[in-house]
């Protein structure tokens, strides 16, 4: 054991930093790491941005969801060297300066979207590039959406809930029929 | 879960990345979307001492459509491809294949070339490109560019002729002239977006009088690479094409294959898929044919 974690620190202490610089929620953030530091590491890590969750690390259960340049991407499967000079949205890009939840986030509380909530960051960041693109969903448009997004508590129906939802608020609040953010569940 | 060691390099140019290819030999690999890469470099199954990005050179992100021919650069983006206009004119079935083709969030990184290169047996755009017999364009600095046809470029699972210092630049494809074409691509997996249990993809040309002029078949999943079984379909062309001829056609093809067991499917149910996806596509491309015909007339 003692001679694998010498071989880790061995491995860590030669390594190379370099400068990363991105946008991140509208500010430019910069920071050093590995090459091998993935964005997500590099969010939560680096910028303490801990709101995107670190989940298989492998590209399956879709937790680590950002946007880069506005569109959703996995965080584990990017390099945080690649995305230097991008744009990204975190989680923490949705709440509005004050900490008041979005329309989005705020449908998730109303209809039970989320139980333990370690999905909850990425199935939010799948469900506003949903909406940013398209204002009235189907359902098979929002389970299309959230396709690549994993979540054991719920069994999604109330996470399609909410993004139906959010969508209703939102349409509702454009054509000015309704409040927007304190708008009930429907 | 996290990668080895390397050392990052960004390339700008093709000719740029082959150097750095021939410079650093067998410990190099190219990245471009990562959406295969990542993860096999995660669970170590893959330790390049150098990665070398060509996701961000613009030459090899285009996307040309000439009247007989299509020519995609390796590091088109998935979701390009899948919303590209002129492209899903000339050759609809990529945007019908990428439907399939992992998920949003992995399609808005992916490339065409990567998953190419991967070349995963039951992956939606190998099958597609042999298909078609895409000519795969390769480049490397001491032999510059060669061209591969897409029905030799996969050698078995996760292998292709691709050499350590060759970088995969562009596909080429053929547009079928003439009118009453249709195409269609399905596939069965146990979630949609995860790897395809078995999949199938047709492409059908008719003449005005409903008569198959062509026809290309290819099924992926149910061997080490992706088959194109073209060839049982043959018969078709200069008849009419019927249920009964279609499902002949299955039966001789699913007759033919010896599909891989393994946890998530046995050897006979892939067959069994292969069968259905055979019916499938053939009946959807046909009717899309006929469609076009209809449209011209």
């Amino acid at each position: 054991m003692s001679d694998r974690m010498n071989e880790v620190s061995v491995e860590r202490a030669r390594e190379r930093l370099h400068e990363v610089r991105l946008q991140v929620n509208g500010a430019w953030r910069s920071g050093q790491c590995a090459a091998r530091t993935s964005l997500v590491d590099f969010l939560r890590e680096t910028l303490r941005l801990t709101g995107t969750h670190v989940g298989c690390e492998h590209g399956i259960c879709g937790a680590c969801s950002v946007m880069l340049d506005g569109r959703p991407v996995r965080s584990c499967l990017m390099f945080a060297v690649q995305a230097d000079g991008h744009s990204i949205t975190t989680v923490e890009g949705l709440a509005a300066a004050d900490g008041t939840m979005s329309v989005l986030q705020d449908s998730f509380c109303q209809t039970h979207g989320l139980q333990c909530g370690y999905c909850t960051p990425g199935m939010l960041i799948a469900a506003q590039a949903l909406l940013e693109r398209n204002r009235c969903p189907t359902e098979f448009e929002i389970r299309d959406a959230i396709g690549g997004n994993l979540c054991r508590c719920t069994g999604y129906q109330q996470i399609v809930d909410a993004i139906r939802l959010a969508a209703a608020r939102l349409n509702a609040a454009a054509t000015g029929a309704g409040s927007g953010v304190s708008a009930p569940a429907a | 879960m996290k990668p080895a060691p390397f050392e990052y390099l960004r390339a700008a140019s093709v000719e740029e990345a082959c150097a750095l290819l021939a410079a650093h030999g067998p410990d190099a690999k190219l990245i471009a979307g990562g959406q295969s890469l990542v993860p096999m470099m995660a669970m170590r199954l893959v330790r390049p001492a150098w990665l070398i990005d060509v996701g961000d050179i613009d030459a090899l992100a285009q996307i040309s459509i000439e009247p007989d021919t299509v020519t995609l650069g390796a590091c088109a983006r998935q979701y390009v491809l899948a919303a590209h206009g002129g492209l899903g004119a000339a050759l609809p079935i990529i945007a019908q294949a990428l439907i399939w083709v992992g998920h949003e969030q992995t399609r808005n990184r992916g490339t065409l070339g990567g998953s190419l290169v991967h070349a995963d047996p039951s992956a939606e755009l190998p099958l597609v490109a042999v298909m078609l017999d895409a000519r795969i364009g390769l480049q490397s600095r001491a032999r510059g560019r060669r061209v591969v046809s897409a029905r030799e470029f996969f050698t078995g699972p996760m292998s292709t002729v691709i050499e350590a210092d060759e970088c995969l630049v562009e596909v080429r494809l053929d547009q079928w002239s003439g009118q009453g074409l249709g195409s269609a691509f399905d596939e069965v997996a146990i979630r949609h977006g995860d790897f395809a249990l078995a999949s199938g993809c047709a492409q059908i040309a008719l003449d005005p009088d409903g008569r198959v002029r062509r026809v290309a078949l290819a099924l992926g999943g149910v061997a080490g690479v992706p088959l194109d079984v073209s060839g049982y379909a043959a018969s078709l062309v200069g008849q009419f094409i019927d249920d009964t001829a279609t499902e002949a056609i299955a039966r001789s093809v699913a007759a033919a294959l010896d599909p891989p067991a393994d946890l998530h499917a046995s050897s006979e149910y892939r067959r069994a898929l292969a069968l259905t996806l055979c019916v499938r596509v053939l009946r959807t491309a046909t009717a899309r044919a006929r469609a076009s015909l209809t449209e011209v007339a």
